[in-house]
This record gives C-alpha cells, structure tokens and sequence, in this order.
C-alpha cells in the first residue's frame, strides 16, 4: 500500500474512533456525574452510592436477582449439559432437533413469549409458589440459545464418545463419566455458559416487570421514581459489574478448540457475548 | 476395542446401536423436553389458542380484525419506523467501525478492546440505558446543560428524547456494536490480495468497491442489517424505562394490553399482536440466513 | 497457439533500498532482466526477494532507488498505473465471480470493449488449458487449476512484465513440478519479461534463464542455473543451493588437501592454511574397502535414502559425517552397515575459512 493511502485510512479510522468512542463514553461518564451531583453546583458527593446500600428494595432485589442467577445457572448445567451429553452419545440423530429448540427463544421476542407465560405464572403462584425466585424456570428458556452455544463449543473440543466409552470400559458409572470425566474437560465451556447466564438474568427487565416481580432492574427503575440520583447509581454499579463479567469472558471463556486464527476467537465470544442479553430484547 | 466396548456397554444393559433400543435410554431425554414443552411450548400453543379465541372460548378471528384499529396500526407503523431508522444508522455506523477495526492489527489491542466492549454494549439495555441517556441529554442531563450553556437548546422545539426520534437514538446505542460483532468476521474474510490483485490488474479504489468489495460484502451487509431490525423491533425495556403512558411501539402496546383494565377485557388481543411480532421476527430472521450463507462460501 | 501479445521489454532495478520499522528488508538491490528473461529470486524467507517483486509491481515504495520498465522510470507510479501483470501465492481470484468473469475484469479495467474482452478471455483460459472451466468459481477449481487461472488473468491485459509472488508454494507437490512447467511454457510462448520469486530451489533451477540467490536483502550471486549449482560465489550459496558435505583441509598452492585428496579450488588465488572445503554429494563417490583397513576416507555406511534414480548414502567417517549421492544402482552395493572407502572427485570447490565456532555441517 503506497503512502497516500496509508495516510487516508489512518485518518479515516482515528476519526471513526474518536467520534464513536465519544459517542459510548460521553453517556457512561454522564452517569457518573450525575450520580455523583451534590446539593451546590460542582459538588462531588458519593450519597447516592451510600444510599444503595440504604434502601431495601434494592438491597432485596439485587439479593433476589443474584439468588435467581444462581438457580438459573445450576439448573441450566443440570438440565441442559446431560442432555446434550446424552444425545450426542445415544441419540446422535437428535443433535439437529435439540439445537433447534435451544436456538428457538431467539427468535421469540420477550415481550411476545411472556403474554403466553402469564397464565402459566398464574396457575404457579397459586399451586406452586409466589416466590420471586420462580423466575428461574422462565429464564431457564431465555438463555438456552446462549447456553447451547457455549457448551456445544466446548462438547465439540474434547472427543466426548471416545472419554466416556473408555471410563465405562473402567467401569465408570454415567454419573462419574459427567462428574469426573466431561466437566472437568468443559471448565471453560462451563464457565462461560455459566458467565453468560449471570450477565442475562441480572440485565433481564421484561418477564419480571410484566409476570409482576420484582427483580433489580425493576427496583432501578421504581427507584428511578422516587431518586433519580440513586438509580442511576446503581445503573453505573450494574453496568460495571457486566462489564467485569465480561471481561473475565474474554480472557476465561476461550473456547479450547481450534481457532485458526486469534481473532476468530475475539469473534467467536463476542458474538456469543454480544448476542447474550443482545438479540430480541431481553433486558431491552 | 469392540469387544471391550461391547462387553461394557451389555455390563450396563444397553445394547449397542442399531438395534432396539430400550426403552431405558429414552428416560434421560425427558427432563429436557418435559422442561422446554412447559415453558416454551406451552406459552406458545397458548398464544396460538388463545389468539383465535374469544373470551367465552369460541373459534374466531377478531382478535386479529382488532389489530386494524387506529391506535395498533399507529404502534406497528412506529415501531417498523424505529428498527428501520435504527437498524439502517447502526449499520452503516457499525460498518464503518468494523472496517476501522480490520484494517488494523488483527491481534492489537485496539481491536481487543473495541470488540470486547461491544460485547458489553450490545448487551447494555433496557432501564439503565434508558437512564444513561437521560443522564446525558435529559433536561437535567450534563450534555443538555452544557450545550445550553453556550447558547444551544436542543430542546427549543420540544423534548424529544422522550419521543420516537430519542428513543431512535438511543436503539442506537446498542445497535451500532451488535453490527460490529455480526459484520466484522466478513470484514475479515476479504482477503489483501483482492486489493492488490484489482490493482495490479489496473483498478483503483473506486473500481475496488464498485467491483470486488461490495459486491462481496452486500448480502451480509444487508443480512445484518435485517437482524438489527429485528432486534430493535423486540426490543422492549428501554421504551418502558423511558415512555410513561401511551403504547407509542407494539411491545408498550402489549404490555398495556397486560397491565391494563382494557386489556383484561380482551386478552385475544395482546396474544394476537404476540403472533404478530412473532412472524414479524421470524420472517426477518430467516431473511437473514440466506444471504449469510452465500457469504461464508465467499469469505472463508 | 501463440497470442499476439508484445516482446518483452527491460526491467531495471537500481539500488532499491527498503527499511521496515526493525529491519532492513532490501539493502541496494540492483538487478537487469533482459527481454523476454524469466529471472528467479531464490532465498530463504525474510531475503527481500518479496519485497523486491512487490517495489516492481508498485505495491510498496522504496525509500530510494529506482525501478524502469522498458526504459520508463515507474518509481513514483502506483500499482494500478504500471501495467504489470500479478500471480500471487494464493487467494487472489475474486470468489464472486467465475474464470471467465476474473479474466474479463482486468480488461474491462483496461477498457477493452465488450466482444474483444469476451475473445481475449477464452483465448487466454485456452492457452492456460482451462477452457472447459470458464463459468466455474473459485471454489470449484482445485489449487492448480486456480493459479492457472490466475495466471491467464496476469497475462489476458498484456502486461509488459510479468510477475509471479511463490506461486506454487501452497499447492501439493505433484501439481507444484506440472505447474512449473506449464508456466515456464507460457512464458516462452507469450516471450514476455518475467520475475519469479521462490524460496524452493529446485523451482528456480529448473524454468529460470538466470536465478538470484538473494540473503538479507542483498543478491549473492546473479547467473544461470548451471553456474549457480555448481560455481556458487559464496559459501550461503553453495549452502542454500543443493546439498553441500563441509570437510575440513588445508589450502596449499592454490588447491585444498582434504582428508588426503587434493582438490582444486573455484578460486585459486586463496591464501594458504586450514579451511573449511564445501564438497557437493555428486562429487563424492564409493568404493569397495575389502582389506585396505582404514584411512582418513574410510567410514561406515549408516542410512541409505532411496530417491528414485539416485540414492544419498550418508557415511560415518568417525570424526564427521558425509553425504554421498550416485545412481541407485552403485549405492545398493553398499547398504546400511558396510565399510566404504569414500573418492573425491576433484571438482573446484569453494572453502570457508575456519571458524573457531562452527565445524558441524
């Protein structure tokens, strides 16, 4: 490339950077000054952070959103990896109809699926429980597509039929060839789904507000009602903590198998990244 | 081998494959479609039925008539004007980035940086974003205050951010990464000697796009430009977080239709809009498809 | 059937000189390809033999120097303006579109009308032998026939040189020896001017007119392939090209004593003392050691390599290792085990004089 062009496309893209990188980080600092405005012009004052910890919807919700990630994210290893396991291993036909219906809540937007979800809520809190931490089992099905993908990554990196037949040959009962067998070799695969499930429930407004719980980003945006200053706190706070999350991704969450060249692998999790809680409105 | 296998797997009681299975095998299938029948395809036959049903429980199509009534069209056709607007600028801004970000080193820090944000800013939506931009360019918002400071009051004909073209804006917001993870690998896929080929062939820049770049790059261009739409059109937090009152879009519409004494009267309705957006979605999502896999043969 | 394409015209490089931001890859190179010469720049990677290829095509510039192409100065002329014709290793067909659509494209940028482009391109897909593939796209042409195809697309402009960047490295080996020669025969049929850059000798000696063996951007040596094989200027040389057995000996009046055999040397005008002699295998012979017990040219045989024709016989003389090559028949005489007695014929050499370092070949 001869020297004018080089010149042109070096200025193209510190224009393109600069003015997009304002565009992403003027709102985000924003955010800041705002949660950090004191009564006097020019006042820097941390009371709206302190006051997270002061108000007990939030204290509650956030406890609630966390505990319900953390049901979501064990069921989904305990439903959705033995299944896949299972299939691959015996029902190898079935790998296309799985995949299928795992990817299916993709195309399903939120607002759409949970008009059909109300009743069923309905019919749950009255016979089962009122609890928040229901929610679960409607999440289960949002991060299927996102789960699916990872552990499909990390099923298709380690030879599954050749690990499993050789600890039955050792006679290995199914419950060990899973415990010590293929989730040992999915650590990252796992960590991942696991990553991403987390990143999705506490970003997830439209089932909690409409099946009426309340979850953390509905406590936001009550909140938001009372004490702007607050919620836009807390707004920074669970931006950041999605953020080391997917951070963490980044460096963790490679899958193990060959990727020809390394920014295949960027891609390939932030797609995954990008399309968790991204795509038809989950948390949007 | 074999005969290590076969002596495992009949120590176990299953036989191998190819002749009946037993019935045993079956079992562990059944969390999972037990589960997702529950919760996935419940709710949807429920939609379905309840859609063609009147409240009493007869067969019929009203439900679907009424989404001809003024205010739905309205929603629809803003709502088709939004992911438009949206997907079309965060297209095109996307793009842009996306090539900024290929023609740089592959395994550079810029580019790690830009693509790992993105995947935070795809994902940034709903209340919080709804906030971060009042907090910007809201009437007490640092932006908007700034600017008016110096004279300049983008609110002298009317607060918009509130309005369909702020909350264009802000769709873009999380548009613009979305385009650069889903066109950046197609990005990628165009290879250096193309460039220098037409080159040498005796074409310049102009020639480059006309012939060779953007012929290779349209369908998924436009592919991703379909999934943005779609994206925008499902998208339903930041509008609730940020329009009090007024079903302005299809998805606030529905969730008035929930919430809302009216719509309790007519729960036909809001499962008909729900098949609505359904197809909607579906139908941009399979256009979607296609063109990518022309592009994967192309750009590999 | 001949193309009435132009005669070759000159190409001139004058001390091109080319800096990256570490290391210097052209280091004033200077280099006359005649009309019609297909020249080969061999050496290994990171030489500059690229880097030079790609400052005569226009691709890059050099930070000083000239480049002249039939007696034009094109050093400030950008690629698309030079009228040069490209092959790159690989990639370089458009996927979109078919054969014929690659080769039209380059002459529709050449603005050549709509029916003339149509002709030229057949005629062009018939001289590289891939007439029955015109409507097909990259992906369904195998490596060789792409770079053909490629090939026709270089030459279908008509370009004044020609320039080939490795084009048969990424292809399998069978289809790398046919393609060489099908290029080679194009070349001389369509006479046009040609550089040719490769990190595989056998390549350059085969279908060169003169090759240029090229180290850290500068060329070590410029001649034909005979010459380069067997008169290498300089010890990278004789090292990168063919084999090469380092023995060490003594330089006394003009020739080399090397293990009790005296050897001419390529350059007798060399000081006397200890040196380092380069010996090529095909100048190594073997004989019976029946009873003559040992000498300094006595060893073990311990691998025979069966090459086809010719066999290397590597033979352990105690102190070092040597390499032999004869016709296949001589060598089964003398399989894995026997003792031999090696025979230097007594072709010049070239010597190296001893480092304190390296004496392992």
């Amino acid at each position: 490339m001869n020297r004018t062009r080089r010149l042109k496309l070096q200025a193209f893209r510190a224009v393109v950077f600069i003015v997009l990188g304002a565009f992403f980080l003027v709102p985000i600092a924003a955010m800041l000054e705002f949660s950090t405005r004191g009564r006097e012009i020019n006042e820097r004052t941390l009371n709206a952070w302190g006051s997270i910890v002061r108000t007990p919807d939030l204290t509650d919700a956030i406890t609630a959103s966390l505990e319900i990630a953390a049901i979501t994210c064990i069921a989904m290893l305990v439903l959705l990896l033995p299944t896949m396991v299972w299939v691959r291993l015996r029902f190898p036909g079935l790998n296309r109809v799985v995949e299928f219906i795992c990817l299916l809540p993709l195309t399903v937007p939120a607002i759409a699926l949970v008009v059909g979800m109300v009743p069923i809520y309905r019919w749950l809190s009255i016979n089962l429980s009122s609890s928040i931490l229901t929610l679960s089992f409607a999440y289960l099905i949002l991060v299927l597509p996102y789960s699916y993908r990872s552990l499909d990554a990390g099923l298709a990196a380690i030879d599954l039929k050749t690990l499993s037949e050789a600890a039955r040959s050792l006679g290995a009962g199914w419950f060990t060839v899973m415990w010590r067998v293929v989730v040992p070799n999915m650590s990252s695969a796992l960590l991942n789904a696991s990553l991403l499930v987390v990143a999705l429930v506490l970003g997830e407004y439209t089932f909690a507000n409409l099946l009426a719980y309340e979850n953390l980003q509905v406590a936001i945006y009550y909140v938001s009602l009372v004490s702007a200053g607050t919620s836009i706190a807390v707004a920074v706070a669970s931006l950041l903590f999605a953020f080391a999350l997917l951070m963490i991704l980044s460096f963790v969450g490679r899958p193990p198998s060959p990727i020809a060249k390394a920014e295949d692998a960027d891609i390939s999790v932030g797609q995954t990244v990008g399309l968790s809680g991204g795509l038809i409105g989950r948390s949007r | 081998m074999t005969a290590v296998r076969s002596a495992a797997l009949t120590a176990a009681g299953r036989p191998i494959a190819g002749s009946r299975r037993l019935s045993f095998s079956w079992v562990g299938l059944v969390p999972f479609f037990a589960y997702v029948g529950l919760f996935l395809f419940l709710p949807t036959v429920i939609i379905i039925v309840g859609s063609l049903t009147t409240k009493e429980g007869a067969l019929t199509a009203s439900n679907f008539t009424e989404i001809a009534q003024g205010y739905v069209v309205k929603a629809f056709v803003a709502s088709i004007t939004i992911s438009a607007a949206s997907a079309v600028v965060g297209a095109v801004a996307g793009a842009l980035l996306a090539y900024a970000v290929a023609a740089g080193n592959p395994r550079g820090i810029l580019r790690r940086t830009v693509t790992s944000g993105s995947g935070v800013l795809a994902q940034f939506g709903g209340v919080t974003l709804a906030f971060a931009f009042v907090a910007t360019i809201g009437t007490t918002g640092f932006v908007y205050l700034f600017l008016k400071d110096r004279g300049i009051d983008i609110y002298a004909n009317g607060v918009w951010i509130y309005d369909l073209a702020g909350l264009t804006l802000i769709y873009t917001y999380f548009q613009i990464p979305l385009m650069l993870i889903v066109f950046l690998p197609a990005v990628d896929g165009i290879r250096p000697q193309w460039r220098e080929a037409t080159e040498s062939l005796g074409g310049g820049s102009w020639h480059y796009w006309r012939y060779v770049a953007g012929p290779l790059l349209a369908p998924s261009f436009l592919g991703c430009t379909l999934l943005l739409f779609a994206n925008a059109f499902s998208a339903y937090a930041t509008a609730a977080a940020l329009i009090t009152g007024g079903g302005v879009i299809i998805p606030l519409v529905i969730s008035n239709l929930l919430t809302s004494e009216t719509g309790r009267a007519q729960p036909g309705l809001a499962k008909a809009l729900a098949i609505g957006m359904i197809v909607v979605v579906l139908l941009v999502m399979s256009l979607y498809t296609l063109p990518q896999r022309r592009t994967t043969r192309w750009l590999r | 059937m001949t193309v009435a394409g132009r005669s070759g015209v000159e190409v001139r490089l004058e001390d091109l000189r080319r800096k990256y931001a570490t290391t210097t890859a052209l280091d004033g190179l200077s280099l006359t390809i005649a009309p019609g010469e297909l020249v080969a720049l061999l050496g290994p990677s990171g030489c500059g033999k690229t880097t030079a290829l790609r400052l005569l095509a226009g691709l890059e510039e050099a930070d000083s120097g000239r480049v002249i192409i039939g007696g034009e100065d094109v050093t400030g002329v950008p690629a698309n303006r030079r009228n040069v014709g490209m092959v790159f290793q690989a990639y370089s067909l458009f996927p979109h579109m078919t054969a014929q659509q690659n080769l039209e494209f380059g002459l529709q940028l050449h603005k050549v009308g709509v029916d003339e482009r149509r002709k030229r391109a057949k005629d062009m897909l018939e001289l590289v032998g891939l007439s029955a593939h015109a409507n097909k796209f990259a992906h369904q042409l195998s490596g060789g026939q792409q770079q053909r195809v490629a090939l026709a697309r270089a030459l279908a402009i008509q370009p004044q040189v020609l320039l080939l960047d490795e084009p048969l490295s990424a292809l399998d080996a069978k289809v790398r020896s046919r393609l060489r020669d099908e290029i080679r025969r194009v070349q001389l049929e369509v006479g046009i001017t040609t550089l040719f850059v490769t990190h595989d000798q056998e390549e350059a000696l085969a279908i060169a007119d003169r090759v240029g063996v090229m180290q850290s951007g500068r060329l070590e040596q410029l001649g034909p392939p005979t010459e380069i094989y067997s008169r290498p200027a300089t010890p990278f040389v004789a090292e990168f090209v063919g084999l090469t057995n380092r023995m060490r000996g003594t330089v006394r009046d003009g020739m080399v004593d090397v293990r009790g055999t005296r050897i001419p040397l390529v350059d007798s005008g060399v000081a006397n003392g200890p040196a380092t002699a380069l010996v090529r295998p095909e100048a190594v012979t073997l004989a019976d050691n029946s009873e003559s017990g040992d000498g300094p040219l006595v060893g073990t045989v311990i691998a025979v390599a069966f090459l086809g024709a010719m066999s290397r016989v590597t033979v352990d003389l105690g102190d070092t290792t040597v390499l032999a090559q004869l016709a296949t028949s001589a060598a089964s005489l003398h399989p894995a085990g026997t003792k031999v007695r090696l025979e230097l014929r007594p072709d010049p050499v070239l010597i190296q004089r001893e480092e304190p370092t390296s004496t392992a070949s």
